[in-house]
């Protein structure tokens, strides 16, 4: 069975069908890609996957439960973590914090926890220092710590967020446009590092990105919408040749005849 | 590792000064000495000095302990909260009634007066976390005005006079009567609610809310509950407010809604805002500057709120995150 399955996802914002009837299935272990124009509505279609839109009409099964009217912490809880788009880093705070933030969901520490310092308590912040730390290493970005997020590079401040959704421990991982505004050495170490978190830990990706040579290297199967809707879907090649994917990203034919 | 230093405060010499001691501190060694000093100072201060200068500090440690549990809901979970003054009155009635009507010992009103301030805190804050930013402060400052006008005209608040013959305290056979008593008992409540404020500070909940206040969004994103986490900054911060409520009654011996004025409120928000908002020292400090400066200008009599605004608006223009100063990048802790 597959990982995540969406049935007729279906996203009105009044009017405007932002996301209409879109199905699609992500199996474990996998890295997928969601392609399409600007405004094709895929950033939407994360939203609604972690529980930021709720979605008119549709279903997303995710592990067997239904992800519909779920609030973001409970489906992070559940193993789905995602990056955004624009950085979304706690800019005032340390790197460490920062990623420490993903370890909140595996954690239970409260009032009583915190004002005495009890023996689960401490060995709570241990293991949460320590899956930090190993989150950052992962992403290479360990020597960086201490530094407050707002102050890295634009690079580093993408794994910052990189080890940030590691640290949920999560099945499935939503990147939304992770090589935007990157280099073309960086990525390439994005590309290792896709390959990296599917083969060493086990997790499965789904990315939206603009970038088609990426997609193309590191995906095995891509989705493409257009206004809400799928248009295709397959291997890289297949996608490329497809004719309506041509169709959406460069015009019709005709109307290029007729100027 | 130049790059990292906040540029943005060093530009007046008040906030260079700052800065140096605030590096100074950074160490654990001069930190510990000078608290230690001041510690030592403070027990040694009521042998010394006048019933006069104890009032005054008893009231600044008053102080210390309702900014501290102010700032955990503003400064810790960034929900501006305008009907502080409430929570004390719901901590200082519950005192008062359970002792003066139904004669309960001091020390066994203190529960109550914390399930009291849970759950009015449960009950303002959990329909109105839900919001984002200024409903809630609108929400609060009713809130206040409701607790307020609520024991001005209950029968068993005793109105607009308000109660009387609320019991002393008794602590190992010794009433407390004394002002020094007081002085040594908001003294030690002061203690602990720093204790408690810094511990939770350094605690997985303190790094929620900090989470929250910085981006809403991407917090939930990481699995953390914002309205269950905000709800239990509104529920602590409140629980502070009535232990210091509680002890206010028992100093007081009488207390009436005049107490609990909007003013009283405001005066609470100034100094966490003053001081620096979620930086403990910061609060502590802006504590005192708004209890000592109207103490040590008495003599300009009603101008002193004027001068008291001039210095607020200059401070508001030059430094807008409070006297105490920023975090560095690089801490030397852990």
């Amino acid at each position: 069975m597959a990982l995540l399955e969406i049935k007729d996802l279906t996203l009105r914002f009044g009017g405007l069908c932002a996301v209409n009837k879109l199905s699609l299935e992500i199996e474990e272990g996998s890295i997928r890609s969601l392609i399409g124009p600007n405004g094709a509505g895929k950033t939407c279609v994360f939203n609604c996957l972690t529980g930021f839109y709720k979605p008119s009409d549709g279903d997303m099964i995710f592990m067997g439960e239904s992800l519909v009217k779920r609030k973001p912490h409970i489906i992070t809880y559940k193993g789905m973590a995602r990056t955004f788009q624009n950085l979304r880093l706690f800019q005032q705070m340390t790197v460490f914090e920062n990623v420490m933030s993903g370890m909140h969901c595996r954690s239970s520490a409260g009032f009583i926890g915190a004002v005495l310092r009890t023996g689960s308590q401490k060995l709570e912040e241990k293991k949460i220092r320590e899956v930090a730390e190993e989150c950052l290493d992962f992403v290479g970005i360990l020597d960086k710590k201490y530094y407050m997020a707002k102050n890295l590079p634009y690079g580093d401040q993408r794994r910052v967020e990189w080890a940030r959704a590691l640290a949920t421990q999560p099945k499935l991982l939503l990147l939304d446009e992770p090589a935007a505004g990157l280099n073309k050495e960086e990525k390439s170490r994005l590309i290792d590092l896709m390959r990296r978190i599917r083969d060493e830990r086990k997790i499965t990706i789904f990315l939206i990105e603009h970038d088609m040579g990426l997609v193309m290297k590191v995906s095995e199967k891509i989705f493409v919408i257009d206004y809400g809707v799928k248009i295709a879907e397959g291997e890289a090649k297949e996608v490329q040749d497809n004719p309506r994917v041509i169709e959406a990203y460069l015009g019709k034919e005709e109307e290029e005849d007729a100027v | 590792m130049a790059e990292i230093k906040n540029n943005s405060q060093k530009n007046t010499p008040v906030g260079m000064i700052v800065e140096q001691l605030y590096l100074f501190f950074d160490n654990k060694v001069p930190r510990y000495l000078v608290m230690s000093a001041m510690t030592a100072f403070l027990i040694y201060l009521p042998l010394s000095s006048s019933r006069f200068t104890q009032e005054i500090m008893a009231n600044l440690f008053f102080y210390v302990v309702v900014c501290l549990g102010l700032n955990i809901i503003v400064g810790f979970a960034g929900l501006l909260h305008l009907g502080y003054a409430a929570f004390f009155a719901v901590g200082a009635y519950t005192t008062g009634i359970l002792s003066s009507v139904y004669g309960v010992n001091f020390w066994l009103t203190l529960p109550f007066s914390i399930i009291a301030a849970v759950i009015a805190g449960l009950a303002i804050g959990a329909p109105t976390l839900r919001l984002r930013g200024d409903y809630l402060a609108i929400v609060t400052l009713g809130f206040g005005e409701i607790i307020r006008l609520t024991v001005r005209n209950l029968e068993i608040t005793g109105g607009a006079i308000g109660l009387i013959g609320i019991q002393r305290p008794v602590l190992f056979g010794v009433v407390l009567n004394q002002i020094t008593h007081f002085y040594y008992l908001f003294f030690i409540l002061a203690i602990i609610a720093i204790f408690v404020s810094y511990r939770l500070h350094d605690s997985r909940l303190g790094r929620a809310w900090e989470y929250i206040r910085e981006d809403e969004d991407a917090a939930s994103a990481m699995g953390i509950n914002v309205v269950s986490t905000r709800l239990y900054a509104f529920i602590i911060g409140s629980a502070f407010g009535a232990l210091a409520g509680s002890l206010y009654a028992a100093k007081m011996t009488a207390i009436s809604p005049e107490s609990f004025m909007f003013i009283h409120s405001v005066m609470i928000l100034l100094a966490v805002v003053l001081g620096g908002m979620g930086k403990i020292p910061g609060v502590i400090l802006g504590a005192v500057i708004v209890t000592l400066i109207p103490e040590l200008s008495r003599d300009i009599g009603q101008f002193r709120l004027i001068i008291f605004a001039v210095l607020l608006l200059i401070l508001m223009l030059y430094r807008p995150q409070g006297i105490w100063p920023e975090r560095q990048g690089i801490s030397t802790k852990l």
